[in-house]
Order: C-alpha cells, then sequence, then structure tokens
C-alpha cells in the first residue's frame, strides 16, 4: 500500500507488543496510518490523548527503542482496486506475498513496503465511455480482460463526478497510467484507493431472492442463503469450518471468492495455493485461482494485521461486486480477529467488556455483516430501467472457545448474520462431515427463497424438505424413548422412522469433501438423493400394511444401493436414482406376508 | 535513543524500580529495546538473565528468567547482553545437552556458531509453505490407520496425567526415520517443567533406540526456573528451523510438556495484572502458542522438514481446557489419549474418535498406502463410533434390549479396542494394520459396508463366521498333516 507524503512526526514513547504510544501528533486522525521507527513499520492510528496517540502496528515492535520517530502519512488504511487482485494472495495490509518472499525470502522479514498492484504490468484495456459522457461514481470508463473468466471494469471511483474531457482509445497500458480525466481536471487511472474500514456505497439494498448455492446437500437443502445474505459456522476445533468454506470457495454458484485466512495455519493457505490453480471451476472450465483472491494472515503473522486483514478482504470483495459480480466473501475464522480486537483493547487499557472483549465487539461485528447484501448498484443507470446489482455474501468461521456456543463472539455474530450453520464436535468425532447439527442451525432466508426453489429447483423441493425434516425431528423424540427404554420396545412402524431418518442422515446430510463424485453436488442429485430415501420409506410403509416384519424388509440389500448412490456423479444421476426407485419398488412389491 | 550500542554493551544501571513475581520494574524505559536480554547482576554476585517486555517512558518491565527470589532494588543492576535472545546453531548441536535457554549442561565447551539466530523466528511466507505429503509409519495402528502423521505435520499428543504418553512419543521417535529415506535425520527434544525421571526416560529410550547421536536436548526440569520455559521451546525450534531449512534435515521435535510453558506465561502475565481470558490465563495465548506451533512445515525446493510432536497434559483430563483447546484450533489435528482404555491394560490408550489428523489425506493413498485408505478409516471409524454409542445405551437399558445388528456393532467395539487399539508395544507395519481392520469388520454385515467402494469390499471382506471357518480349515489341514 503506497502512501502519502510524510505529515506530522512524533516520537515514540511507549512500546507494549502490538501496541504503541507517541507524542507530539499533534493533528493526526483517528485510523490514520503511521510509519513506526527506524524500520518504519505500518501503524495505524486507535487513540488520541492530545498530542498523544496509540496506534496498533501492523508488524512485530520488537527490538525499537522509545525515542524513535513516528511518522503520520496523511492517509487512513486503504486498498488499492484495480486490475491484478484475482489470482492474487496478499497479506492483511494487502502485500503481495509474493513480492514479499521476493524481497526477504522464505520468512517474512520487516518494514517492507509493497505496493498492491503490479506498476509495471501493462492491461489490455477497451475504453466503454466517451468523451462528454456525464459520469458518476460506480460508472464503468472501460474494461480489461483480468483473468481468462473475469472481465475487470474499470470503474469511476466513489465520490467522483463529471464530464469526461479525454478518455484513453484501447490499448495496452499500467496501472499508473491517466486513461481518462474530467472537465475539473480530475485525472482517473485504472485503480484507486478505498478506505477499508468505510463500506463502500451502493444504490440501493434489495431482499435477496437467490440462493448461493453451496453444493453441500445439508445447507442447499435444509439451511439455504442467499446471494448476499450471511451465516456464521461456529465449531470446535477440528469441527470442519474451514473445509466447508473451501468447498463453497471451490464449489459454490459466486462468481468471484474472496478468501480470508485470518489467524489461522499456514498449511491450510499452502493447500489452497497448491490445490486451487488445479482445480477446475465448473462454472467456467478454467482454474479457480482466476475468480479468488487469498488475504491471508496466518496465526504466526502480527496480531494487528488480523484486524486489518478482515477489512481489506471485505473492500475488495465491495470493489467486485460494484463491478456487478456475485462475490462471496469466506472469513476464517472471525473469533482470531475478534481475539485481536480484545489483545489491542486490553494493551489500550479499556474498560472491559465480556470475557475481555470490548465493549465495542458487537458494533464491529454487526458493522462488518452490515456489509452484505444484494444491491442495486451506484451508477448513472442506478435509476432507470434496467439497473446494475451485484452481491455479496460472508460466511464467517468462529472458533468457540471450548465449542461453546454462548460465548460473546458466537452470540453476536448470530444476531447479526441472516443464518447459524451450528457445527458439532460429537458429530465430527463419529466422522459425520459436515458435522452440521441439524437440530440447532436455521437459515432466515428460507421463506424469502421458497419462490426460487418451486421455480428452479427439480419439482417437490419444498415438500421434500419438509418432510425429511419432519422425520430428523420424529428421530429426537424417538430417540428419546430408546435411551429409556431401548429399541425392543419400539413398533416396527417406528423402527421404520429410525431407519428412513438413519438413511436421511447417514446418505443424505454426511457429504465427503474429499470424495471425487460427491464433494459437490448439483440440485438434481441433490433431491434424486433425499427423494429416493423417502419414497423407499414410503414404499416400506406399504409392505408393514401388509403385516410384513420390518426384519424382512432390511434383510434385502436394499438400503445399501441407495447408499451407493451418492458416489454416482452429478451428470446422469437422475436416470442412475430412477433405476434404484425401480428397483427397491420391484423388491418390496414382490414381498407377501406369509 | 540511547546512546551507541557497543558502549551500551556491559555498562552497568542501577535502574531497579520494585519487584513483583517474575518481573523487575526499571525506572528508565529508554535505555534497552523491547525484547532485549539484560544481564541482572544481584548483590551476592550472581548473574542473571531478563528479557524486557515492556518499555514506556516511566519504565521499562524485565522479565527474570531464573525468578526473582534474591533480588534487592538498592544493590541489584542491569546491563545490556543482547538486543534479542539468541540461540547458537550449527550441526554441532546435534549430540549435544542445553538448558532451557540454550546453554550448554553437558559439561562440553559451548558450541562454536555457524550462525546466532533470533530464538522467535520469522513467520513462514505462506506461498513458501510446500504441502507436507510424506507419511511417516509410526508403528502405531491408531496413527498410522485412522490418524496418519506427515512430514511437517504439526501433531500434538494430549494426555492424562499417569496415561502412558511418553512411551507413545517414543515410538513416534524410533519410527519417524521414513523407510528408504536416507535424507539426514535428527530429533530436537524441548523439556519443559518435566521431572528429571521423565528426561532420563526419554534419553535412554532414544539411547537404547539408537537415535542418541541423533538427538539435540534442551532440558529445563521441574525444578529449574519456570520463566525460562517461555524461551526453551522457541530455542528448540530455532535449532530445529536452521537444521531443516539451512542443513536439510528431516527434524522431529518433541516438545514436552507445553502445559508447564502455558503456566509460566500465566504466571509472567498476572504479574503484569493482565486481564485474564479464560481459568487465569492470558488472552493471547492463542496468538503466542501459534508462534510456537506454526514453526513446523516444509518449504518449496528445500529438502528440510520440521515436523512437531507437541505434548501437553489435559488438566482434569478436560479437553475443553484452554490449554489442549487452544492447542487444538492450532495444529494439524491431536491424537488423545483416554484413561478408562488405560485401565482396561490397553496400549497404546488412544482415545479414537477425538483425534484427528488434518494431513492425512496428503499422507495417504495409491502409491503410498492404498487407494482405498480413507474409505476404510471412515468405515471403521463410523463402526466404531456406532459401537460406542451402543455401549452406552446399553450400559442403560441392557443388552436383552438390543436389536441383532446392535449386538453385532458391540461385538465389533470391543474387538476393535482389544486389537486394533490395543496393539501393544510392538511395531505393526501398515499392511497389518489394513489386515486387522478387515479382519474387524467381518464382525458386521457386508451390506453395512456402504462408505468403502463396492468392489473393494467385495475383494477384502470376509464376514467373522468365514473367517472362523477358514481358520477350523487351516487348523484342521496342519492336524492332517
Ligand atoms: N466435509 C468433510 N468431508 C470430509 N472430511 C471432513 C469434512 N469436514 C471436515 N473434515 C475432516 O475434519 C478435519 C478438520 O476440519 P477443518 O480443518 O475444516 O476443521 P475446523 O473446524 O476448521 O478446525 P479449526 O477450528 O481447528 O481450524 C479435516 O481435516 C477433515 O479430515
Ligand atoms: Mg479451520
Amino acid at each position: 500500500m503506497a502512501v502519502a507524503e510524510t505529515q506530522q512526526t512524533g516520537k515514540l514513547v511507549r512500546i507494549a507488543g502490538p501496541m504503541i504510544e507517541a507524542d507530539g501528533m499533534h493533528g493526526v486522525q483517528m485510523g490514520e496510518i503511521l510509519r513506526v521507527g527506524k524500520l518504519g513499520l505500518m501503524g495505524e492510528v486507535i487513540r488520541i490523548e492530545g498530542e498523544k496517540i496509540f496506534a496498533q502496528v501492523f508488524e512485530s515492535t520488537e527490538g525499537m527503542y522509545l525515542g524513535e520517530a513516528v511518522e503520520a502519512t496523511g492517509a487512513p488504511l486503504s486498498a488499492e482496486l484495480g486490475p491484478g487482485l484475482l489470482a492474487g494472495t496478499f497479506d492483511g495490509i494487502q502485500r503481495p506475498l509474493k513480492t514479499l518472499q521476493e524481497s526477504s525470502g522464505d520468512f517474512i522479514g520487516r518494514g517492507i513496503t509493497a505496493v498492491a498492484l503490479d506498476r509495471n504490468k501493462q492491461w489490455a484495456y477497451t475504453p466503454v465511455a466517451q468523451i462528454g459522457q456525464q459520469v458518476v461514481g460506480g460508472d464503468t470508463l472501460g474494461t480489461v480482460p483480468e483473468t481468462k473468466v473475469i472481465e475487470h471494469k474499470i470503474l469511476v471511483p466513489p465520490g467522483v463526478s463529471g464530464t469526461i474531457a479525454s478518455i484513453k482509445a484501447a490499448g495496452d497500458y499500467t496501472v499508473e497510467e491517466v486513461i481518462a480525466t474530467l472537465e475539473d481536471g480530475t485525472e482517473l487511472k485504472m485503480y484507486h484507493k478505498s478506505p477499508v474500514k468505510i463500506s463502500r456505497p451502493v444504490h440501493k439494498f434489495l431482499p435477496p431472492t437467490e440462493p448461493f448455492l453451496t453444493r453441500q446437500r445439508v445447507l442447499d437443502m435444509l439451511f439455504p442463503i442467499a446471494k448476499g445474505g450471511s451465516a456464521i459456522i461456529p465449531g470446535g476445533f477440528g469441527a470442519g469450518k474451514t473445509v466447508v468454506e473451501q468447498s463453497m470457495s471451490k464449489y459454490s454458484n459466486a462468481q468471484i471468492i474472496v478468501y480470508v485466512g485470518c489467524g489461522e495455519r499456514g498449511n491450510e493457505m499452502a493447500e489452497v495455493l497448491t490445490e486451487f490453480p488445479e482445480l477446475v471451476d465448473p462454472n467456467t472450465g478454467e482454474s479457480l485461482m482466476n475468480r479468488t483472491i487469498l488475504v491471508v494472515n496466518t496465526s504466526n503473522m502480527p496480531v494487528a494485521a488480523r484486524d486489518a486483514s478482515v477489512y481489506t478482504g471485505m473492500t475488495l470483495a465491495e470493489y467486485y461486486r460494484d463491478q456487478g459480480y456475485d462475490v462471496a466473501l469466506m472469513a476464517d475464522s472471525t473469533s482470531r480477529w475478534a481475539e485481536a480486537l480484545r489483545e489491542i483493547s486490553s494493551r489500550l487499557e479499556e474498560m472491559p467488556g465480556e470475557e475481555g472483549y470490548p465493549t465495542y465487539l458487537s458494533e464491529r461485528i454487526a458493522a462488518f455483516y452490515e456489509r452484505c447484501g444484494n444491491a442495486i448498484l451506484c451508477g448513472s443507470d442506478a435509476t432507470g430501467d434496467n439497473p446494475r446489482k451485484g452481491s455479496l455474501t460472508a460466511v464467517g468461521a468462529v472458533s468457540p472457545p471450548g465449542g461453546d456456543f454462548s460465548e460473546p463472539v458466537t452470540q453476536t455474530s448470530m444476531q447479526v448474520s441472516g443464518a447459524l450453520w451450528a457445527l458439532d464436535s460429537a458429530l465430527a468425532y463419529r466422522r459425520h462431515y459436515p458435522s452440521l447439527n441439524w437440530n440447532k442451525s436455521y437459515s432466515l432466508y428460507f421463506e424469502g427463497l421458497k419462490g426460487w426453489f418451486d421455480e428452479n429447483a427439480p419439482a417437490g423441493w419444498n415438500d421434500r424438505r419438509q418432510q425429511a425434516a419432519t422425520l430428523l425431528q420424529r428421530e429426537n423424540e424417538l430417540m428419546d424413548i430408546v435411551q429409556l427404554v431401548g429399541p425392543d420396545a419400539l413398533q416396527d412402524a417406528e423402527r421404520l422412522i429410525l431407519e428412513v431418518a438413519r438413511m436421511i442422515r447417514e446418505i443424505f446430510l454426511q457429504q465427503s469433501a474429499f470424495s471425487d463424485n460427491d464433494a459437490a453436488c448439483q440440485l438434481d442429485k441433490c433431491f434424486g438423493l433425499l427423494e429416493s430415501i423417502l419414497i423407499y420409506g414410503e414404499e416400506c410403509e406399504k409392505v408393514l400394511a401388509k403385516e410384513i416384519p420390518l426384519t424382512r424388509i432390511t434383510d434385502l440389500p436394499l438400503r445399501e444401493q441407495i447408499a451407493r448412490l451418492k458416489e454416482e456423479p452429478n451428470d446422469g444421476f437422475t436416470a442412475v436414482k430412477d433405476k434404484v426407485i425401480e428397483n427397491f419398488k420391484q423388491a418390496l412389491g414382490a414381498l407377501e406376508a406369509n | 535513543m540511547a546512546e551507541n550500542n557497543a558502549d551500551m554493551l556491559h555498562k552497568e544501571y542501577w535502574d531497579l524500580n520494585y519487584v513483583s513475581g517474575p518481573l523487575v520494574f526499571l525506572e528508565n524505559g529508554e535505555r534497552f529495546p523491547t525484547g532485549a536480554i539484560l544481564d541482572v547482576h544481584l548483590t551476592n554476585g550472581e548473574l542473571r538473565q531478563g528479557q524486557i517486555l515492556e518499555a514506556t517512558s516511566t519504565h521499562a518491565v524485565l522479565q527474570i528468567l531464573q525468578g526473582t527470589r534474591g533480588i534487592d532494588v538498592k544493590g541489584t543492576s542491569v546491563s545490556l547482553k543482547a538486543e534479542g535472545a539468541r540461540v547458537a546453531c550449527s550441526e554441532d548441536v546435534i549430540g549435544r545437552r542445553f538448558n532451557g535457554t540454550g546453554q550448554p549442561i553437558d559439561g562440553l565447551p559451548p558450541v562454536v556458531p555457524d550462525k546466532e539466530l533470533d530464538i522467535n523466528g520469522s513467520a513462514i511466507n505462506p506461498v513458501s509453505r510446500d504441502a507436507p505429503n510424506d507419511f511417516i509409519e509410526t508403528g502405531i495402528s491408531a496413527i498410522d490407520g485412522f490418524n496418519t502423521l506427515v512430514r511437517g505435520q504439526k501433531l500434538p499428543i494430549f494426555l492424562g496425567s499417569g496415561l502412558p504418553a511418553n512411551e507413545i512419543a517414543n515410538l513416534i521417535v524410533q519410527n519417524s526415520g521414513t523407510k528408504g529415506d536416507d535424507r539426514p535425520f535428527v530429533v530436537v527434544f524441548a523439556a519443559m517443567g518435566i521431572t528429571a525421571r521423565e528426561t532420563q526416560y526419554f534419553l535412554n529410550a532414544f539411547e537404547e533406540g539408537g537415535k542418541g547421536s541423533q538427538v539435540v536436548a534442551f532440558i529445563n526440569q521441574a525444578d529449574d526456573p519456570a520463566i525460562e520455559r517461555i524461551f526453551t521451546p522457541r530455542c528448540a525450534l530455532t535449532v530445529a528451523e536452521y537444521l531443516a531449512f539451512e542443513k536439510g534435515y528431516q527434524v522431529l521435535v518433541v516438545l514436552t510438556d507445553l502445559t508447564n510453558y502455558c503456566d509460566a506465561l500465566r504466571q509472567v502475565s498476572s504479574a503484569r495484572e493482565e486481564i485474564p481470558g479464560r481459568r487465569g490465563y492470558p488472552g493471547y495465548m492463542y496468538t503466542d502458542l501459534s508462534t510456537i506451533y506454526e514453526r513446523a512445515g516444509r518449504i518449496r525446493g528445500n529438502p528440510g522438514s520440521v515436523t512437531q510432536i507437541p505434548m501437553l497434559t489435559m488438566p482434569d483430563d478436560d479437553i475443553t481446557h484452554p490449554i489442549p483447546d487452544l492447542t487444538g484450533y492450532i495444529t494439524e489435528g491431536q491424537i488423545v489419549l483416554s484413561r478408562p482404555l488405560h485401565r482396561q491394560g490397553i496400549f497404546p490408550p488412544v482415545d479414537l474418535l477425538p483425534c484427528l489428523s488434518r494431513l492425512m489425506n496428503n499422507g495417504i493413498g495409491e502409491g503410498k498406502t492404498q487407494d482405498w485408505h480413507r474409505e476404510w478409516s471412515n468405515q471403521l471409524y463410523a463402526a466404531y463410533a456406532e459401537g460406542q454409542r451402543i455401549k452406552k445405551l446399553m450400559a442403560i437399558v441392557g443388552e436383552d434390549a438390543l436389536t441383532p445388528l446392535d449386538k453385532k456393532y458391540l461385538k465389533f467395539c470391543n474387538e476393535f479396542e482389544r486389537k486394533m487399539i490395543g496393539q501393544g508395544f510392538d511395531r505393526r507395519d501398515i499392511e497389518d494394520t489394513f489386515r486387522i481392520g478387515w479382519e474387524l469388520m467381518g464382525y458386521l454385515p457386508k451390506s453395512e459396508l456402504t462408505r468403502i467402494k463396492a468392489s473393494v469390499v467385495d475383494q477384502y471382506y470376509k464376514s467373522a463366521e468365514d473367517l472362523a471357518a477358514e481358520a477350523d480349515g487351516i487348523e484342521a489341514k496342519i492336524e492332517n498333516a
């Protein structure tokens, strides 16, 4: 991130881990970026007391002396927005990790300045706007094929407007070249900067109506969320949060993915970096990296930069939304961000709230999820008949201590996000993945999406969903009885319910992220699998009505055939499924009471 | 800024202001940089070390490694020893014994350093990391079959006091030079607050296993200064990184016991009057632990690797205690030990259900183990979990109330614990582990094995009855002969 010309200079008077105090800083602003000490480490002003400021530093302060200089830069923490973001990997303050590697090797050094966007790379620019055209923030000046699959729209930055005085012809330009000027002399380049802690404007938020399809059966069927919505995934360690976030990054129907690894593992990022370039996006047939941006601040990287990483990621996501894309932001894990806030707050000796978190925690979390939405975008066409739209969906992992959801981060996040995908360690221990607890989870979007599913999903979607939910509920009640008196006490009809519920759990809800054919499940397969289990249950009921004992049914190798269906590929699934259904209908129909 | 560094070195200051717990507060915050190591000269001539944790214009906070007993504010002086904590690195450290801060304790002269490196290290750039994927065959079924360890992984052992965790760690050490791999291998052992008996156990075991000359040990025992423990894993990991990434070694780091480490952190935190987090541990413990655990891995284009086996005691056998909890959130899985299995005489007493290896997939499969390894493991896991559920149910409703299928799962579950987990002290290779797994699946009806591809089940599955009949047949043949 580049820095404006030097302004106020002061001196370090306290160093306490990631927090410093400096004196003689008259006139600096809250949120202003500083250069701290001889190494020029980046810091951000988080409190002002007269001429004294408190700042969080985005790199380790070890080895600094009191008295070292602190310079204000005049600018808040900002992200560079322009072509060259996709397929990139950045740290929390948007330095490209590749550039850091070039300057300090395999281990990250300190005090390295690196701009996010390559200044030398030439981009093939095609103008869209014309001389004399009136433009406002959000209008498209031109386009650049950023990757094979994504056309980058060069936007007039928010807040800028005027009449185009000049515009470059199609050709190759670097991001620093002026591609257009306005009559008032404003020069526009292919990139601009945007303060990360302020949300980028939209014309108007719309109620979400289309599902963000994750290709995970349990989510798409039972707890779907909308494009522009948000969900949280709390779960103890190893419950499967990262696997879900990564699966969605690979297979969901978003057009752009911003993945923020906030305070998590380095090896997980290495995995994404090796896996994604080789994976093919089913929608485009191109490498997944072409639609992905990684923002990585692993747990052992400076704690203050975790706070920055979440905002940087959000700003990048908003920028692609502003270009009209459906963007999904994956944040793993928002708890590490909250902990960073707590750590800085305790260094500031602020009055702690619950569990030591600052009292403004809920405000920050709310402000984060508020930046999601399905929107009519800013621009001259916003009030026209056919305004451009974009959406930003966010899914935040939450890592509750001891797996106990009553803690502040889970609780506040639940209040401000639209869905709870509660992971359950007990299910993970049994290798029931995704370990989503169907009793605790919910989605507030379902009602709003019903219409979409009615129109676009296989017929009967909403009814089958309801049946499945009811069966799982019945299973709970029956299991309570079994716990008291044992399975022997049940009637065959009740046992059948248990059997079908078990099939729903094991065959339908469980979905291995490592299976070639089942890691991503399309709507047809999702529905077909559930349907075959439910029809099986209905057929069995008919058999029981003939006074045939259930054991005669379960002795048949039918359950197994349905179970193996899930290893069938999405393509051609329906035909295979129909055969299996026909087959068990016949086998069950052939049973006669003896 | 203070004077020139060379002048500052050795210059003594009588700056002590007050003393609290392991901390000393110095009057002048401007003399030393944060992180600096100071010599502390006690009135009685004793020399100790301290590190600057925080500096303000009115004071500096100095953490004394060897404790503050005997320090007074009048006669005790401090002088700068080094601008940061460093440890001597050289291939000559192999075979040596050091204390918790890297000073030799084996009676030999100090190591002539090739490099003196900052013990805090720096974060590996995530884009430089290479995904760990070499299978380490530990010879323990519960690990190799179900929670595979790979080179460059950090896989902790969560133990309860009195459980035989050291023996398991030793088995891993003994077997971790992978088969057919002639790259140089070394064990870095860091002891934090363990007993002399435990230290001896490890050192002897390494020696007996023929690994003695390949060990570097950093030892802080129970009766050594507690604050030194904060430095011990960092010294060990700095040496490990040096040997791995500069000298190309396959390094296995055994860290024990992280619970003692965390208690030292808590001590410092409470002396600083920080707002305590859960159970009195500092709020930044996750971050602190990550700066230890994340120092494992592989680097692209580099032949070396750092694999970590941290060991920690779960207070009250509670896996939700902050120490195991925060560890589990950072490491790539965990091996959890079980007291009930230990009581039943099962060794190794591995509590399989809460165990996990997140990197397992990278280490297994075709060309490494078997292409059906993952499915095989999932199937046995699911069956074992079901068996355990039924076991609990039986305790309430009695065996008679169970269905015939339930009873099969029950039988499977018991045999699984006895034969698969309870392998005893002998090494078991992965092929044997697989074979036993298939045998155990024979207790279940074939139709239950839906997690494994049908063709694989057809190839390997034999029901317990068939197996018994076969065994009788073989016996009969032997008798006949
Ligand atoms: N859908 C899935 N299919 C198959 N395996 C899964 C699935 N989800 C999780 N797992 C298994 O569980 C392990 C842990 O999952 P993951 O890393 O996502 O946990 P997590 O909740 O992110 O944990 P942490 O909070 O510690 O980061 C994975 O390595 C994998 O072995
Ligand atoms: Mg995770």
